[in-house]
């Protein structure tokens, strides 16, 4: 079963519970390396969102929430954090752009497009302690999901997990991007708020996914 | 204040900091009274951070239909302009350049060279030639201490001196006019053993009205280009 707008718009109800629930963890995260305000931008820019879900036409697709969420995020986030992930959900939604329902290759081409996205306005590889650090295992994870004929749900379930591991994978990394690279060396030891945030995202993509199936 | 000039190319400045961005126009409102200064700094709610709203309106803004060049200081600054770059439709994008350059010194190299009427490419250069603080500052001061190497018997080298007799000295907008000039010639020339045709080196010597300076090249060929100079300066800079 695939992926529809009634997913879309949980997904994106999902996150903004998640970053408000998470906003502490996330500004203290981003305290030890960066400038402390990561959760709070957030928390902001979901909750910014959230209102104008009840506008969408209908008819509207997942792509359409992508975009809608894309714009917001971009114009009230502040930090990095807007441009990055506003890049990132614009360059998803450009990848499943008028599909009604989204299969596991159609959730592989989304979170790949995310990544690309990221990786082009931060211009950051994997390895420099930034998001990309958690987006890039989820992309190749779903890709290997997808590939051995799992479900979307399972795919985003997979990409998810990745995340959350890539996320934790950070700790010990020396950051070469962002505001933690003027740290340098002192950087390590922490683990990146803007990959912890992404494993929180796409954990509730996943938890949206799953609730799906099984209603 | 003067009116903007349409045809100038505009400046914007994007900090995270809404008081820099700020400082910034005004400082170098100083030196471009008639170019299009916008400042993009902070959030929309006044916070520290840089908001996409407000970067997009200050490039609407500072592009008159010459363009416009943004500065930005810190990474997430030259993300937000990159996206609003993104936004923005085909005809203007082309108009406008992120350049590459310190936030300070570029921007008003920029900002000068925009006051000139140089055209977009030639203002991005202006901003993107413009070193830091450390590079400019300690060259010029080092070599302005020294005695101009005028007797130094050497059968090329070509040397004049002038004293500068215009109320601003080599500042602004006489030191912008004599860089355009020196541009003009293939030559290297020197002001003060300092690379003429570098802005921001030339400021950095801190010439003032009645100083007297050395107007060089070590190439044959640079005569013409010393020698323009030379009545560039003796002329007042068009102050008198």
């Amino acid at each position: 079963m695939g992926l529809d707008i009634t997913w879309a718009v949980d997904w994106v109800r999902r996150s903004a519970e998640s970053m408000s629930e998470h906003r502490v963890e996330l500004i203290n995260l981003d305290r030890e390396i960066g400038d402390g305000d990561h959760g709070e931008n957030m928390d902001r820019g979901f909750q910014a969102v959230l209102p104008k879900l009840d506008d969408l036409p209908a008819g509207s697709t997942p792509s359409d929430v992508l975009k809608l969420l894309a714009t917001t995020l971009i114009s009230t986030v502040g930090g990095a954090a807007g441009p990055l992930y506003g890049t990132a959900y614009l360059k998803a939604s450009g990848a499943v752009g008028g599909e009604v329902s989204l299969d596991a290759d159609a959730v592989v081409r989304m979170l790949e497009a995310g990544r690309d996205g990221i990786v082009l306005r931060g211009k950051a590889e994997p390895g420099d302690k930034t998001m990309v650090d958690a987006w890039s295992p989820a992309v190749e994870a779903a890709r290997g999901a997808a590939e051995s004929g799992a479900s979307a749900a399972t795919t985003l379930q997979a990409a998810a997990d990745a995340a959350a591991e890539g996320a934790v994978a950070t700790e010990p990394l020396v950051a070469r991007k962002g505001r933690a690279s003027y740290l340098g060396e002192r950087s390590a030891g922490h683990r990146d708020p803007g990959a912890q945030s992404t494993a929180y995202l796409l954990a509730a993509g996943a938890a949206a996914a799953s609730n799906g199936t099984s209603a | 204040m003067p009116e903007p000039a349409a045809g100038r190319v505009g400046v914007v400045f994007v900090s995270h900091s809404e008081r820099l961005a700020e400082g910034l126009v005004e400082l170098a409102r100083q030196m471009a009274p008639t170019v299009r200064l916008e400042a993009a700094g902070g959030t929309d709610d006044g916070r520290i951070g840089t908001s996409f709203d407000k970067v997009t309106a200050a490039i609407s803004a500072a592009d008159a239909g010459a363009g416009a060049v943004v500065l930005c200081d810190l990474g997430s600054a030259i993300m937000t302009a990159e996206t609003a770059l993104e936004f923005l439709d085909d005809d203007q994008r082309a108009r406008v350049r992120i350049a590459s350059a310190p936030l300070v010194e570029g921007g008003v190299a920029a900002s000068v060279a925009a006051e000139s009427g140089d055209a977009l490419d030639a203002v991005v250069r202006a901003a993107e030639s413009a070193g830091g603080p450390g590079g400019t500052g300690a060259e010029a001061g080092a070599t302005a201490g020294e005695e101009p190497a005028a007797d130094r018997g050497e059968a090329t080298r070509i040397s004049r001196r002038v004293t500068l007799t215009n109320a601003d000295g080599l500042h602004a907008r006489p030191a912008a006019e004599l860089v355009k000039l020196a541009s003009s010639f293939p030559q290297r020339v020197t002001v003060n053993g300092i690379d003429a045709k570098s802005l921001l080196s030339i400021m950095g010597l801190g010439l003032t009205k009645g100083a007297e300076v050395e107007i060089a090249s070590d190439d044959p060929e640079g005569a013409a280009a010393v020698d323009a100079i030379v009545a560039l300066a003796e002329s007042g800079f068009g102050e008198h």
